[in-house]
């Protein structure tokens, strides 16, 4: 490339009507080793474009998104409650207790019905002897007042 | 549309995404992050994917917005976009700059540029788009487009020179 040429383009370069393959030309010939001396400060120009160009984005971008994450967690609690649900009622539907256990069952809770009204019977005759304890009241009262 | 035809569609222009972002917030970490978030918000909208004409340009505005975004609410919060790539081992390209001060110099010229240059200009001269996919990109109209790129251009000229007479090394 004579240097006529590249004079042309340069100035061309900087009032920004060079085509992409102009530019290109310029490129080639300021990475070469020899460049005439009064064009020499645009060498590094050029080069740092050229340098520039190489650099890479090299970390990793995750793209698992979280959105997926939750609709996975999201099914696995419907599942855990669904099982649960049916184990969970599963005793109470199978209630085959066999007419022994029932009456004894049912003889206990006779027992236990009879030994409460025993306690609330005797309770109340204790509340009653309690009422002489008003009269006390009553006294001090009029005493007092 | 599955993860892998995603990560297909957007392996062409990932590291597009990544420069432009590094343009405008400088740090390596704020435009990792930026460009995670960006790529992130494209694969929440992937089954509108088919539905744009131009995924790539659509991407890229989506950058520029999120950078602009975060550069305001930075400002806002009165606080400075803190970077320290040059502790960070990994970037070959930094040091590769560094080795280099004059280049470097470059980057440092474009830093101190208006966003709207900085940002036609990583897509011209870096990204190598034409005049009408940047006005899609950033919004302009082509003509503008120019104006801006040669604004941008002359003023890095005029600074490397600058540096250069001052022998500054």
């Amino acid at each position: 490339m004579e240097l006529a040429n590249i004079e042309k383009l340069l100035e061309k370069y900087f009032e920004a009507k060079t085509t992409i393959l102009e530019e290109k030309t310029l490129q080639e010939y300021f990475s070469q080793e020899e460049v005439a001396p009064h064009l020499e400060d645009y060498k590094s120009l050029f080069q740092y474009f050229s340098i520039a160009k190489e650099e890479q984005f090299t970390k990793h971008v995750p793209l698992k998104t979280k959105r997926n994450y939750y609709k996975w967690i999201s099914v696995a609690a419907v599942a855990v409650l669904v099982l649960g649900v049916y184990f969970g009622n599963q005793p109470s539907k199978g209630g085959g207790i066999d007419p022994q256990e029932r009456i004894a069952a049912e003889r206990a809770y006779q027992e236990t019905k009879r030994a409460l009204a025993m306690i609330s019977q005797n309770l109340n005759k204790g509340k009653e002897k309690m009422l002489y304890l008003n009269e006390f009241e009553k006294t001090k009262n009029k005493i007092f007042n | 549309m599955n993860q892998a035809d995603f990560l297909n569609i957007i392996v062409p222009f990932k590291d597009k995404v990544f420069r432009l972002a590094k343009r405008l917030l400088v740090s390596n970490q704020e435009a990792e992050d930026a460009t995670q978030e960006v790529l992130l918000k494209l694969w929440s909208k992937k089954e509108q994917i088919g539905e744009y004409n131009n995924v790539e340009a659509f991407t890229m505005t989506m950058t520029k917005n999120f950078c602009l975004d975060r550069l305001k609410s930075k400002q806002a919060n009165n606080l400075k976009l803190v970077h320290s790539n040059y502790q960070d081992e990994n970037t070959s390209l930094q040091k590769q700059v560094e080795a280099e001060d004059s280049i470097s110099w470059v980057s440092k010229i474009m830093e101190t540029l208006p966003e709207q240059q900085k940002m036609v200009l990583q897509l011209r001269d870096i990204e190598q788009y034409e005049y009408k996919e940047i006005g899609e990109m950033l919004n302009m109209n082509p003509t503008a487009v120019r104006v801006a790129l040669s604004r941008a251009r002359k003023t890095v000229r005029e600074e490397l020179i600058k540096k250069h007479n001052y022998g500054v090394s």
